[in-house]
């Protein structure tokens, strides 16, 4: 697989929003408009490529049998420093997405990759895998906010074009829901039409 | 008077799926079927409380005196990994039966973020039960901690339920599986949101 | 290529990765420590700067105990008169606490509000930090307008749907007003303290000038004070009337 193939099968092939229905929780909870989404994207993405990288690293020192708990408390160091830098630097983004930046430790996503990639593969390419991986992240997640957003505000990225309330129910819980299934529904719609 | 404010609105109001959306993951993934629906949320209900009690006094006890509180996340997941480790040593020893019951969710149950999540909310979150924002105490965040892994219980029976019902109707292609779930979760939150300001 | 998983290797594996991210977040810690606590001294002075009439210095901190709550507040002073008090509020929302910073003019009219932080429905509730509802708080005289819903009878335009969140943002004002009133009595309760004290005067700066004029003494002299106030905009006599008048008797 080229270095290239790296980054970009996360986009579209190995999706962890809408193919791989990995990370539900921060997805359905912080996508109340698009800019949150898309700093929880990022933010999961600094913790993925950080950790593939040092557990790509280390993988090799680690017996087998404490395998789990070595990567867990290098993701869990790794969320703890974005946490100061987030709240050192971006103390209103900290506490918008508030609990959930704690809560990238049990995404999924994250120790999903070191376990399936990170730990059998150089640096290099496990960088380029949690790049790939966290920008398709992202890209869903500033996707189903600014869908949650248009409908919910008749804003996009804090620009409201729209004047007036929209229709509450997407800001809020159900709406999440609602938004999320039929994104899936749309993605493998255009995916399978590509494939035939 | 408070505890029941807080049982309240820890099952029906602030349900920790269906408006906090936390441990979504098991809540799409092993609700297919209501006896597996019914046996997870038993796991996670006796987790959510214990590693409540015992991440409490980890916070009160070592970290806040010791000053070192930015060992909270960390410490707060690995006392969640041994002590999801140690329930099922215990359990296959003590109670095979029970083990039979919940053995199988164990392992899934420590990458569960409602677990943290509600780890960390009882010694961050102020709360407003009976007047004043104040932290919660011990036994109110153990009672907390119950309550919302029982609101778990209930949005996962429920929800497995339908899906019971789902699985025998005919659904478009592209619909299969979680989107359809993810539309019905859409519908049960609506009906929970009927819940909201009862507190 | 994995270490035999031996238990001395596990253990040792386990306590090394523990011991260098402990080592590591330590070292981030204190790195980013003084620049977390810029970041909250920052958000505070942006909202007491927001809620306040233009001020010079910096504002004063102190606390206040009103109706068995105590209440954080800052003092701002416009060339060394007190222009406004901006107090730290807070009330029962509808989803959680509802936390404000109210800045107030010297003369009890409420200048300017600014929401620290909420956890209301997005969509409803949360709109209390829009113009829309908190701008209607600007300049707003508690003792003409009455400070309640519409729906409690009183004059506050509440959010379409939100009645809850409304009426806490009202209580929080409430509060921040009573605060407001027990800064008030407490400092000329100070000033009663110091004249207990020092038979008179006191110093101008306990009296009523604020900050500036610290160091400038009113003297007992018969048939009153007298003294060196010249950087306050009060006279000694003032300042200090009625304890003059005691201490004369």
């Amino acid at each position: 697989m080229g270095k290239f193939q790296l980054i970009t099968k996360g986009l579209v092939k190995e999706n962890p929003t809408f193919v791989l229905l990995l990370g539900m929780c921060p997805t359905l909870a912080t996508t109340t408009s698009a800019i949150n989404g898309m700093s929880m994207g990022l933010a999961t993405m600094f913790v993925l490529i950080l950790s593939n990288m040092a557990i790509s690293a280390i993988a090799g020192l680690i017996p087998d049998k404490v395998r789990i708990p070595s990567y867990i408390v290098v993701i869990a160091t790794f969320v703890t420093l974005l946490q100061f830098v987030m709240q050192a630097y971006t103390p209103a983004m900290y506490e918008t997405l508030g609990l959930f930046i704690p809560l990238i430790v049990v995404n999924c996503i994250v120790l999903g990759r070191a376990e399936a990639f990170a730990n059998k593969n150089s640096v290099v390419d496990s960088a380029l895998d949690g790049l790939g991986i966290g920008l398709g992240f992202t890209l869903s997640l500033t996707l189903l906010g600014l869908v949650r957003e248009l409908l919910g505000n008749g804003s996009a990225f804090g620009f409201k074009f729209i004047q007036g309330d929209g229709i509450l129910a997407f800001v809020l819980a159900p709406g999440a829901f609602l938004a999320l299934g039929y994104l899936i529904v749309l993605f493998r719609k255009v995916t399978a039409k590509k494939n035939n | 008077m408070e505890y029941i404010l807080i049982i309240i609105s820890a099952i029906f109001v602030n349900n920790i799926l269906l408006s906090q959306f936390l441990g979504v993951c098991p809540f799409l993934g092993v609700s297919n079927k209501l006896s597996t629906a019914v046996g997870m949320s038993g796991a996670v209900c006796f987790v959510i409380t214990l590693a409540t009690l015992v991440t409490y006094l980890l916070q009160y006890y070592v970290l806040n005196p010791l000053g070192i509180g930015f060992m909270q996340t960390i410490s707060f997941i690995l006392v969640i990994a041994a002590l999801v480790q140690m329930v099922e040593i215990v359990l296959k020893k003590v109670s095979p039966a029970l083990y039979q019951a919940l053995g199988i969710f164990l392992p899934l149950i420590t990458t569960n973020c409602a677990v943290l999540g509600v780890a960390l909310i009882v010694v961050t979150k102020e709360f407003t039960f009976g007047g004043e924002p104040h932290l919660l105490n011990l036994g109110e965040s153990v009672v907390y901690a119950f309550a919302t892994s029982l609101g778990f219980g209930l949005a996962m029976t429920l929800f497995a339920g339908l899906r019971e019902q789902l699985a025998l109707n005919s659904v478009p292609k592209a619909f299969k599986g979680i989107p359809i779930a993810l539309v019905t979760a859409s519908i049960l939150a609506m009906a929970f949101m009927g819940f909201s300001g009862l507190v | 290529m994995a270490v035999k998983s031996s238990f001395k290797n596990m253990v040792l594996c386990l306590f090394v990765i523990c011991l260098v991210c402990s080592g590591l977040l330590a070292g981030v810690y204190a790195l980013t420590a003084e620049p977390i606590r810029k970041a909250a001294e920052a958000k505070t002075n942006n909202a007491i700067a927001v809620v306040v009439p233009e001020f010079t210095g910096a504002p004063v901190m102190g606390t206040v105990n009103a109706g068995g709550k105590d209440y954080t507040y800052y003092t701002v002073s416009n060339k060394g008169l007190v222009s406004g008090y901006a107090i730290k509020t807070s009330s029962v929302g509808f989803g959680g606490p509802l936390e404000l910073m109210v800045g107030l003019t010297a003369d009890g009219v409420i200048y300017n509000t600014s929401v620290l932080s909420q956890s209301e429905t997005p969509g409803l509730g949360a709109k209390c930090v829009e113009p829309s509802f908190a701008g209607q708080f600007v300049k707003f005289d508690p003792s003409k307008k009455k400070l309640a819903v519409k729906k409690d009878g009183g004059d506050v335009d509440a959010i379409t749907a939100s009645t809850i969140t409304s009426r806490a943002y009202c209580v929080a004002l409430e509060n921040a007003l009573d605060a407001y009133k027990a800064i008030v009595a407490g400092s000329s309760a100070a000033a009663d303290d110091t004249c207990a004290d020092e038979g008179c005067c006191g110093t101008c700066a306990e009296n009523s000038c604020g900050m500036d004029c610290q160091g400038d003494v009113c003297q007992v002299e018969e048939g009153g004070c007298s003294g060196d106030c010249s950087s306050c905009s009060s006279s000694c006599e003032e300042a200090c009337g009625e304890c003059a008048n005691e201490s004369n008797e």
